[in-house]
């Protein structure tokens, strides 16, 4: 293409340098001859100095750069054509060649890649570099942080921080230098030696010691090592027998089977040998496969390939026998044992394991009853039920059904519960009636009763599980008709229904008797103050009444005072009667009277009122008057502002908060405030809080030895930093605070999460990559 | 004796077992726990029981957790002890038949709580709210602790109880004595001194003491469980009052003229003329404060550490004579003879409350030692009880068939008033209780009219100077059973009187803080602080606490035009707004609630109070 266009534009040319020429030739026809050479370049001179002339195009020619239409040896431009020379027309060659393909190639990288930006600025460098900088080190520190916040929060702070740890000396080593000396001191020691309590010996045993002790290092190395292998040796496991389930073979499946057996029948004959009791167990086992077998329909020629080897067996004689063996196999297994001894003996084992069930509940009970502990004896009684409702199920009838007996025994019988009850009644005295006849049983036989006692277990659960359901029932009964208080005293509902109703039954429990003597005294002792106090409050009602409305206040409160002081108050019947004032009744109102008449200038209660209302009036802010007499109006004497005015330019002071007194008519309260105290009082609000109530209850509880106890007194004014004398403070360091220190750690930890520039940041960085 | 693990709890897997099933990868801590446990079935029966109450005892921690208010502090004590009781079992395998901590009742606590926790806070920070725990969990401790020191107060105060129907107050002194010991018999005794007319008389703080002065000039000292007189003098002037000031070496005596100052050896310390005409004094133990009424109407206060007079207040209600302090908040009350008692502080010109009592003048106050109530008597015959919790109504009224002079109240709330020759004292139910004036608990006839009225501190003993002399009466349940020894000690030596001198000067409480709420202390200057905030405000120009005004945040692709802008703004106001409207709204709901609820409601009745 470009090709073309060149050989056009030449050719262009040309025909216009002809043009051009023409006077030329003519003038210069006889030094023709002297070669076309010169005669060229003759004319390319005159072609470059003609359009010199011109303004325009007057340019200087590069001397050599790149190929252009005037091709002459020595340079190379392009002048001429519409646009820009690319680099790679120079090097495309006229035919395509492969052995230019590298170049190309070549050419074509140098093409994409952009063009190396300007360094950025000094400072913005500079900046960058800050940041980043920032970015690193608060990365670096900012591991202190939680250190720094507990530190700020602590209570107290003793330096210096490492501490060297007190040496104790093990008790064995203190008792082992102790000797008994006193006569007391002597007798405990032989009653100790007596029951072989460990006294001089090393008390505490290794185990101890190294549970005392945290886990040390190499240890947990250890341990985890430990439990890698076994991960390893169990995944490997998995692995094989993944595989070995995926082989189809049967002839193999079959060969492994047998191979099983023999090796299983070959080790019981050792056991058997070797360790009679296990063997047993083994033996347990088969039995419990046999078990399992009867359970199950195999081999009973009911399968897919039983019915096709049926269906051979007619003329295939290996078949037949195939299906004879699995039928002698079932007999074989589903054959039923009987072994009258084992089975006595396993009862036996249940009854013994009852008997271990139950008793121990009770014997804990009774043992916690005994003791001397008020409130242990309290929360024995209701912890049993909890264990019995919640965690183990075989310990619940006992305790739950002497509740139930007692509770509810007369009150309404339920039936289910009753024949429960009855059941686990006969139980009971079956297991004492076998208790009594198997004193003599030997207690080897343990191995046997597993099973039997998960039997029993089981019955267990199952009685247990219906007790709880009716109990839920009943209480569910009990609290929507809200009927009979007592059972809930005695049962207490679960936790989260009513804690009050929980405490009660603690209290029933622990000083029941107590209670039914003292509960009438009880009553009549709350019953006592009730009309004192009911009278109080008659007395006071006709006083306190007129507190309540405030429309009538002024007059109600006249009259209200009135009633206040002059309210008939009984006479106080007194034995002794002062003697001065041996006087009859009639004697008495004469003295009344002479009250009345002394007192009857002095009216107290209205000086009182006005007193008060002079006192209101005062503490009452006042309005602030600002209008001008005459301003905008007539002036002269005798100025009256008119309503209007006064009214604009009145300001009406806020009204204060309602007086404390102001309900309380024979009461004056001060409303001025007290500078004095509040010199004394916090008027700057500490950092934290935001309102002054928060600030206030920090500061409720009084620090002095006055209102404390000693203790509390010394812990309320710890200091906050102790210091030890003649000690040097470090600075604290990363081993203290339990880091690792080392310059690798804070490395890693920004190498971690690589750069968390901010966002700022890099679109800085974007725009200098623009640029 | 193996048998008694198997008994289906989940024991961890026993010995046998795991030598024949298969190996478990041995742990650090397995293998050697088992030979352990075989070594400790030589004793089985300890062994059974601390296996049978492991799970026992865990429940009992969570009734132990209840019972214990506590929260905070020990919380994360408690579940470490109780997770593994196996660290907890001592060496010899005894165990603790009392473990964990002992339970507190919660309404002992609750009396030593200072923190009202029926205000609700304002929302607060995170900082804030951590702060707030701290005080709270500190106060939960500290009243903990109180209330376990309880148990340090063995004493108990007794009371006279009449057989069936029998009238304690037909019980007379001489019976009273008979049936008690002859330490406490001899705490009943009269001095016989007609001469020097009617006695005043007080008792020291410790209750140790006792000083009396006549009209006639008779200033006498005297250890009175001893008996032993420290001082007696004659003043040769008439005595108004007499009061021992903080420790027994130092005695006020009001006279005629002025107020002179006494030691124990009856030698006049000092004559302070400014308090002239003095007719009451009250002394005010924690701000070393004693403040006197005179017949020119001024209420005086000097401190005595300092010899200053500290408040010199014109009561402007003609003379006074009736006198009584409120031992809770150091407040005087005054009584009048208009009917009305005024409280004073000296820090204060005016009175801070004035309460309106009686048709006649007032005769005689006296304020209990909790500060509660104010029993009055004036002279229309009237004894009144009026409460002193802010509502300053009587509670219960008597007439008495003479009136009043003279009333005092002890330690444990019982009151006693002299009328003529006579004095009834009345007991209520319990401590914080008032008196019934139904029934007088006991009376006594004197030989000659009362003049002056104390009980003993400390002992169940009621002083009564008369004209006749000086009696000591034995009330039974009126003075505190339990002292303490640090504040005021009956039998202190002389060296722990004179360190307890010392501290209490250190302690002294300034004289301006008195006033009505003793606890203003730790409350904030609420004025100042808005007024603080008001200055600061105006100095720098903006308020830096304020909400910053919503900015809506700048939008591309031209949805951040200024019309969008603003109504965006105007969206959030509104929303603001309308969420203010809410909350009105929502108040006066609940206040209509709250007034309907009380106005429905029937007068409450007294028993309400005991509801929770």
């Amino acid at each position: 293409m470009t090709a073309n266009r060149l050989a056009e534009s030449l050719l262009a040319l040309s025909q216009q340098e002809e043009l051009v020429d023409l006077p030329k030739d003519y003038l210069l026809s006889g030094s023709e001859d002297e070669g076309d050479n010169d005669g060229e370049r003759e004319h390319q001179k005159l072609l470059e100095a003609i359009s010199s002339l011109d303004g325009k195009n007057r340019r200087k020619l590069a001397e050599r750069s790149e190929a252009s239409l005037k091709v002459s040896e020595f340079n190379v431009s392009s002048e001429g054509s519409g646009e820009k020379l690319v680099l790679a027309d120079l090097l495309e060659p006229v035919k395509t060649s492969s052995s230019l393909a590298t170049v190309k190639k070549q050419l074509n990288r140098v093409k994409s890649k952009k063009t190396v930006e300007l360094p950025l600025n000094k400072e913005e460098i500079e900046r960058i570099h800050r940041e980043v900088a920032f970015n690193k080190t608060t990365q670096v520190l900012s591991k202190w942080d939680p250190v720094v916040l507990k530190n700020r929060q602590a209570e107290q702070l003793v330096f210096p921080l490492e501490k060297e740890e007190p040496a104790i000396a093990p008790i064995e080593h203190v008792l082992s230098g102790w000797k008994a000396r006193t006569p007391l001191e002597q007798e405990i020691f032989n009653l100790l030696h007596k029951n072989k309590q460990p006294v001089a010996d090393p008390l505490l045993t290794p185990v101890e010691k190294a549970s005392l002790q945290a886990m040390s290092l190499e240890e947990a190395k250890m341990r985890r090592a430990e439990l890698q292998r076994a991960r390893a040796l169990q995944s490997y496991y998995e692995a094989k027998a993944r595989r070995e389930k995926k082989i189809k073979s049967k002839k193999y499946h079959k060969v492994v089977k047998k191979g099983k057996a023999k090796k299983a029948l070959k080790e019981f004959e050792q056991l058997r040998k070797a360790n009679p009791a296990a063997a047993l167990e083994e033996l347990e086992k088969i039995e419990k496969a046999r078990m399992m077998e009867r359970m199950s329909l195999k081999h009973q020629n009911s399968g897919k390939w039983a019915k096709s080897k049926a269906i051979m067996a007619k003329y295939d004689l290996e078949a037949r026998q195939a299906m004879q063996e699995q039928l002698a196999k079932n007999k074989e297994l589903t054959q039923k044992l009987q072994v009258a001894s084992e089975s006595e003996e396993e009862e036996g084992g249940t009854e013994e394991v009852e008997e271990l069930l139950v008793p121990d509940v009770v014997n804990e009970v009774q043992m916690n009853a005994d003791g001397p502990n008020p409130w242990m004896l309290r929360s024995c009684t209701s912890d049993t039920k909890e264990a019995a409702t919640q965690e183990d199920p075989e310990q619940l009838p006992e305790p739950e059904a002497h509740e139930v007996s007692e509770s509810e025994g007369e009150e309404r019988p339920v039936a289910e519960e009753e024949i429960l009850l009855r059941e686990f009644e006969e139980r009971r005295s079956l297991r004492k009636r076998s208790e009594l006849s198997q004193d003599a049983e030997p207690a080897g036989s343990q191995e046997t009763k597993d099973s039997s006692s998960q039997e029993v277990l089981s019955e267990l659960r199952v009685l247990a599980q219906k007790l709880k359901e009716n109990d839920q029932s009943r209480k569910q009964k009990a609290s929507s008709e809200g009927t009979i208080p007592q059972v809930q005293r005695e049962e207490p509902a679960p936790e989260e229904e009513e804690p009050l109703l929980l405490q009660r039954p603690e209290r029933v429990q622990t000083l029941e008797e107590l209670e039914e003597l003292g509960k009438e005294e009880c009553f009549q002792n709350k019953e006592l103050p009730r009309p004192v106090l009911e009278g109080q409050q008659s007395e006071r009602t006709p006083n306190n009444r007129p507190d309540a409305p405030k429309e009538k206040k002024k007059k109600e409160q006249m009259i209200d005072l009135q009633n206040l002081l002059t309210t008939q108050s009984p006479s106080v019947k007194s034995l002794a009667v002062p003697t001065i004032e041996e006087l009859e009744d009639e004697e008495e109102r004469n003295q009344r009277q002479m009250i009345k008449e002394a007192f009857a200038g002095d009216d107290v209660i209205r000086d009182f009122l006005k007193e008060k209302r002079e006192a209101v009036e005062a503490s009452k802010p006042k309005d602030v008057d600002l209008t001008l007499p005459g301003w905008g109006e007539w002036g002269g004497v005798g100025l009256k502002p008119s309503a209007k005015k006064r009214r604009r330019f009145l300001i009406k002071a806020p009204e204060g908060p309602p007086r404390k007194d102001k309900n309380l008519p024979n009461v004056m309260i001060n409303e001025k405030r007290n500078i004095h105290t509040a010199a004394h009082q916090v008027r700057v609000l500490p950092y934290p809080f935001t309102h002054h109530w928060q600030f206030e209850r920090t500061i409720q509880t009084p620090i002095g030895s006055t209102w404390n106890t000693q203790r509390a007194f010394q812990k309320l004014t710890t200091p906050k930093v102790v210091t030890k004398p003649g000690h040097i403070i470090n600075p604290i360091k990363a081993e203290d605070v339990g880091y690792r220190s080392s310059s690798r750690s804070d490395l890693s930890v920004i190498q971690r999460n690589p750069k968390r520039i901010t966002t700022r940041h890099k679109k800085q960085l974007k725009k200098s990559s623009v640029d | 004796m193996e048998t008694a693990p198997k008994s289906g709890r989940d024991v961890p897997p026993k010995k046998d077992k795991l030598q024949t099933k298969r190996r478990k990868p041995r742990r650090y801590w397995e293998e050697e726990t088992v030979p352990t446990r075989d070594g400790a079935s030589a004793g089985p029966p300890c062994n059974k029981k601390n296996r049978e109450l492991r799970p026992q005892r865990r429940k009992n921690a969570h009734i132990l957790k209840k019972s214990r208010i506590s929260k905070k502090p020990q919380v994360p004590k408690k579940p470490r002890e109780w997770k593994n009781p196996e660290s907890q079992r001592s060496l010899s395998g005894a165990q603790d038949p009392f473990p964990g901590p002992a339970p507190v009742p919660v309404e002992v606590v609750q009396k030593f709580c200072r923190i009202d926790k029926s205000r609700k806070l304002p929302r607060s920070k995170a900082k804030t709210r951590s702060r707030l725990e701290v005080a709270e969990a500190e106060e939960e401790e500290t009243s903990i602790k109180a209330a376990r020191s309880e148990l340090l107060l063995a004493e108990e105060p007794g009371f006279l109880e009449g057989e069936d129907g029998e009238d304690t107050a037909k019980i007379c002194q001489a019976d009273i004595v008979e049936a008690v010991d002859i330490a406490s018999g001899a705490k009943h005794f009269d001095l016989n001194l007609r001469q020097f007319g009617p006695y005043r008389l007080n008792y020291s703080r410790t209750g140790r003491h006792l000083a009396f002065g006549g009209r006639r000039g008779h200033v006498a000292a005297l250890d009175w469980v001893t008996k032993k007189l420290m001082c007696e003098i004659n003043v040769m002037e008439a005595v108004r009052d007499i009061r021992f000031l903080h420790s027994e070496a130092l005695l006020a005596v009001a006279q005629n003229r002025w107020l002179h100052i006494y030691d124990n050896q009856g030698i006049e310390l000092h004559c302070i003329r400014r308090c002239d005409r003095v007719t009451r004094l009250e002394f005010l133990p924690f701000h070393f404060l004693l403040a006197t009424a005179s017949e020119t109407g001024f209420l005086t206060y000097l401190d005595v550490s300092v010899g200053k007079i500290v408040a010199a207040l014109n009561a402007r209600a003609g003379r006074l004579d009736v006198m009584s302090q409120n031992p809770y908040n150091a407040v005087i009350h005054l009584g009048h003879s208009n009917g009305t008692v005024s409280l004073w502080s000296p820090a204060m010109k005016e009175p801070l409350a004035k309460i309106l009592c009686h048709r006649g003048g007032v005769r005689a106050v006296a304020v209990d030692s909790t500060g509660t109530y104010m029993a009055t008597s004036g002279l229309d015959h009237q004894l009144k009880i009026f409460d002193l919790r802010g509502t300053y109504q009587p509670l219960s009224t008597r007439t008495l068939p003479h009136g009043a002079g003279h009333l005092a109240f002890s330690q444990r709330g019982l009151l006693v008033a002299g009328m003529g020759d006579v004095v009834n004292i009345w007991a209520g139910q319990g401590k914080a209780s008032p008196p019934s004036l139904e029934q007088p608990y006991l009376t006594h006839r004197l030989s000659g009219p009362v003049h002056g009225l104390q009980f003993c501190p400390f002992e169940d003993v009621l002083g009564v100077g008369h004209s006749g002399g000086i009696t000591s009466m034995l009330v039974p349940g009126a003075g505190e059973p339990n002292f303490d020894g640090l504040e005021s000690n009956p039998y202190r030596s002389r060296k722990q009187r004179q360190e307890w001198e010392v501290k209490a000067l250190l302690e002294k409480v300034p004289a301006e803080l008195i006033c009505l709420d003793p606890r203003a202390l730790a409350k904030v200057d609420v004025i100042s602080l808005e007024q603080g905030k008001k200055e600061r405000i105006e100095r720098l120009g903006y308020d830096p606490e304020a909400k910053a005004p919503f900015q809506p945040k700048p939008k591309q692709k031209g949805r951040s035009s200024t019309a969008s802008l603003v109504k965006r703004k105007r969206k959030v106001m509104d929303e603001e707004h309308r969420d203010k409207v809410r909350q009105s709204l929502q108040q006066q709901q609940q206040r209509h609630k709250e007034v309907k609820a009380k106005s429905t409601g029937a007068w409450p009745s007294a028993l309400d109070r005991f509801v929770r």
